[in-house]
């Protein structure tokens, strides 16, 4: 069982060093700018949904900041789900590939235009794909730990979802599979809970009072953050992480966030107010504390808006895949049994007459 | 001569010694059991997982994410229906990623009806998966194939499921369906089947099998014939050749073709066949609406309409909830050999 007492919350006792508060802001204001564009460009017909995750940025900026990227067991793995973007913009990636998803681009290169906008995709940097099914990755994120528990390192699994995704079974079998005695799994499990189905408020789909103790009956450190708050968010995952990675065991850490522009473009994705807005308070706190003036906040805005607005221009000049290469990607190449190929490419083309006439007019 | 579980579980240690198989794994298929047919019984990197067929399932899907190269089970088929969107999942992960992510894995598990099982423990599940793209989809009617077929799936870079049919698990195998290597019957039993009761110290003795590969995607013509075209797989295929050989008495000469791979299935060796002799009649045990022989007899129709010479048929199970327990229940549901072979001999008889 633990080998710690399980916590019952967060008190950051250290503070971050204005230089990582200054890059946190950076990102958060970046990831938000980015939503914001992928909205406005959903409206203007530059892509079909939209779905994302402004008012996540200051838990999900903080949480990018502290993976360790990389391909391979060695590095942790990332189970993610769609309001992840601000994750992926603190990790690196080029604004521009996220609008590309979104206009679905032959030049997305997370998924070539097949899929959803914040659908990620990154082998280089161990993020499976995100997928459309809720809570599904809690059933695949042991299996990416297992590997890393018998290669050692430092290496973890990062796995997250919203709060009325843990229904599924999905995230009872992630509870069950990294708690077996003697085989515990280093993954931390992630509820980014913001009060919401897509429309259903948490207090008609579950009766526990905190998602997190749910942990608790399978003798796992859990713990509640303010996801709102950037720093103790950072501070929160920062510790659960540094546990998962030693102990090799696994930590839920349920992240309390808000849902500004509400669940998808389903749903109008307009500002919702009401909602605590994490960016406009870091902003506040930053100027108050001295370490970023309004003016400088103001310049960044404005720097990076303009950016995005050139990318996304860019971008709508960019080819849309071609029909035909639907059949592109069906099944990875095999050398067993190579002539079967031949055999397959026949049954894939002959079963849809449409696609040799397309392949042929190509 | 090998049964085909003992075929599989051959297959499965040169997985593990030589393929790069790293976990075999699903409800009791580690020790002391080895599995509920005896499957996995001294495999070493087999293990117990919980009873949950979706974390099953995807802890194989996380393992071949990150580079392990699992063979997952799914103790039977009808316990398959609560992973559906995690197979879709899996299926799709090479083409929604474009080809960025592919799924070196291998699903198993026992289908079809002949032991009895009764409603949850004798379904088909061949049209099932012939509906999710994305899978190779095996079902070997014999040891040899079964041996030959699990070492391609196993080395296969993209997701595979291996239906064996459980009616022929324990079924002696035929002259010519042997594995190279492979010593007498009592010399295998005492090699590589475990003991009962105390097992703890029990190790297999593995006879040498080579790597043969029966290619994914290649049917295999069990009979030939001049007269009628029969397509089957699994369980279907020796109770068709038997329906065959009974025929030929009667003068009635019918060509028996093994699909065995459902996805991707060999069209050509099916349009060879059923050009030559006009004549098609499509075998399995699954319900019959929607079934996985109606888009062969579809794809017949509309490629070689003007070469029948009958109307070409399906025998498929009855489109009921369950398999019933009781004898005439289990036969009524599934095609029977006098079945079999009175739409054999209609077929033969036809005339355009
Ligand atoms: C298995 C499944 N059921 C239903 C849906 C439709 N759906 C999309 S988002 C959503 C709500 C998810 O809420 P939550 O888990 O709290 O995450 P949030 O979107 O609020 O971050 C639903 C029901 C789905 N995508 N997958």
């Amino acid at each position: 069982m633990s080998t710690t007492p399980i916590q019952e919350h967060f008190y950051p006792d250290t503070k971050l060093s204005p230089d990582v508060l200054i890059r946190l802001h950076e990102l958060m204001l970046r990831s938000r700018l980015l939503e914001e564009r992928l909205i406005r460009m959903q409206k203007q017909g530059d892509g079909y949904f939209w779905i994302g995750g402004p008012g996540e940025e200051a838990f999900n900026v903080a949480l990018g900041l502290l993976v360790d990227k990389g391909r391979g067991p060695a590095h942790d793995y990332l189970h993610l789900h769609y309001r992840s973007s601000a994750t992926m913009v603190a990790m690196g990636i080029d604004p521009a590939d996220a609008m590309r998803q979104m206009k679905n681009t032959a030049t997305d290169p997370y998924s070539g235009g097949r899929n959803f906008v914040n659908h990620y995709s990154i082998p280089e940097w161990n993020v499976v794909p995100v997928s459309s099914p809720i809570e599904v990755q809690f059933s695949m994120a042991p299996g990416t730990a297992l590997v890393q528990k018998r290669f050692g390192g430092r290496g973890i699994t990062i796995v997250q979802g919203g709060d009325a995704g843990t229904a599924e079974g999905d995230f009872a079998s992630c509870l069950i599979w990294a708690t077996r005695p003697g085989m515990e799994l280093p993954v931390l499990m992630i509820v980014t809970n913001n009060e919401f189905g897509i429309s259903t408020p948490a207090a008609e789909q579950h009766g526990e009072k905190r998602i997190a103790d749910r942990g608790k009956a399978f003798g796992m450190q859990t713990a509640v953050v303010d996801g709102n708050d950037p720093e103790t968010a950072y501070l929160g995952i920062k510790q659960a992480m540094d546990y998962v990675r030693s102990e090799r065991r696994p930590f839920l850490l349920e992240a309390k966030v808000s849902r500004l522009y509400g669940h998808s473009s389903s749903s109008g994705a307009n500002f919702v107010t009401g909602e605590s807005d994490c960016l406009a308070k870091f902003e506040k706190r930053l100027e108050e504390r001295g370490i970023l003036s309004r003016q400088k906040m103001d310049e960044l805005r404005v720097q990076e808006t303009q950016a995005l607005l050139e990318m996304s221009k860019r971008v709508r000049t960019e080819p849309q895949p071609k029909g035909p290469t639907i059949y592109d990607h069906v099944f990875a190449p095999t050398e067993v049994g190579g002539e079967a190929k031949a055999r397959q490419d026949a049954m894939c083309a002959v079963a849809n007459p449409a696609a040799i006439n397309n392949k042929e007019q190509s | 001569m090998a049964t085909m579980v003992q075929a599989i579980r051959m297959a499965l240690h040169v997985g593990e010694e030589r393929l790069g198989v790293t976990d075999v794994f699903g409800q009791d298929l580690g020790p002391p059991l080895g599995g509920v047919f005896t499957q996995s019984q001294g495999i070493k990197c087999s293990w117990n997982s919980p009873l949950d067929e979706r974390g099953i399932i995807g802890c194989a899907i996380g393992l071949a994410l990150a580079g392990a190269r699992p063979v997952c089970e799914i103790q039977f088929c009808d316990y398959a229906y609560n992973i559906i969107d995690l197979l879709k999942l899996g299926g799709g992960m090479y083409w929604s990623s474009n080809g960025q992510w592919n799924l070196p894995l291998v699903m198993m598990t026992p289908v079809g009806s002949g032991i009895h099982g009764s409603i949850y423990h004798s379904h088909s599940f061949d049209a099932t998966a012939t509906h999710i793209p994305g899978w190779k989809i095996v079902m070997p009617s014999n040891p040899r194939d079964a041996y030959g077929l699990m070492l391609s799936a196993i080395a296969d870079p993209n997701p595979v499921m291996f239906l064996a049919p459980k009616a022929l698990l324990r079924a002696k195998a035929l002259p010519g369906e042997e594995i190279p290597g492979e010593p007498d019957e009592r010399a295998l039993s005492k090699m590589i089947d475990a003991p009962l009761g105390d097992r703890s110290k029990w190790t297999p003795s593995w006879p040498a099998t080579p790597d043969l590969f029966i290619p994914i995607g290649k049917a295999s013509t069990v009979r030939p014939g001049r007269d009628v075209t029969c397509v089957a797989y699994g369980r279907m295929v020796p109770l068709c050749k038997k329906a065959a050989d009974e025929l030929a008495s009667d003068g009635i000469d019918v060509e028996v073709i093994d699909l065995r791979t459902l996805i991707p299935y060999d069209w050509e060796h099916l349009r060879e066949s059923i050009s030559r002799t006009g004549r098609v009649l499509f075998v399995n045990e699954d319900t019959e609406v929607t079934n996985f022989g109606e888009h062969l007899l579809r794809r017949t129709v509309e490629e070689l309409f003007y070469q029948l010479l009958a109307p070409p048929r399906l025998l498929a199970g009855a489109f009921v909830p369950g398999v019933g327990l009781a004898d005439a229940l289990d036969t009524a549901s599934v095609p029977q050999k006098t079945e079999i072979s009175s739409v054999l001999r209609e077929l033969a008889r036809h005339q355009p």
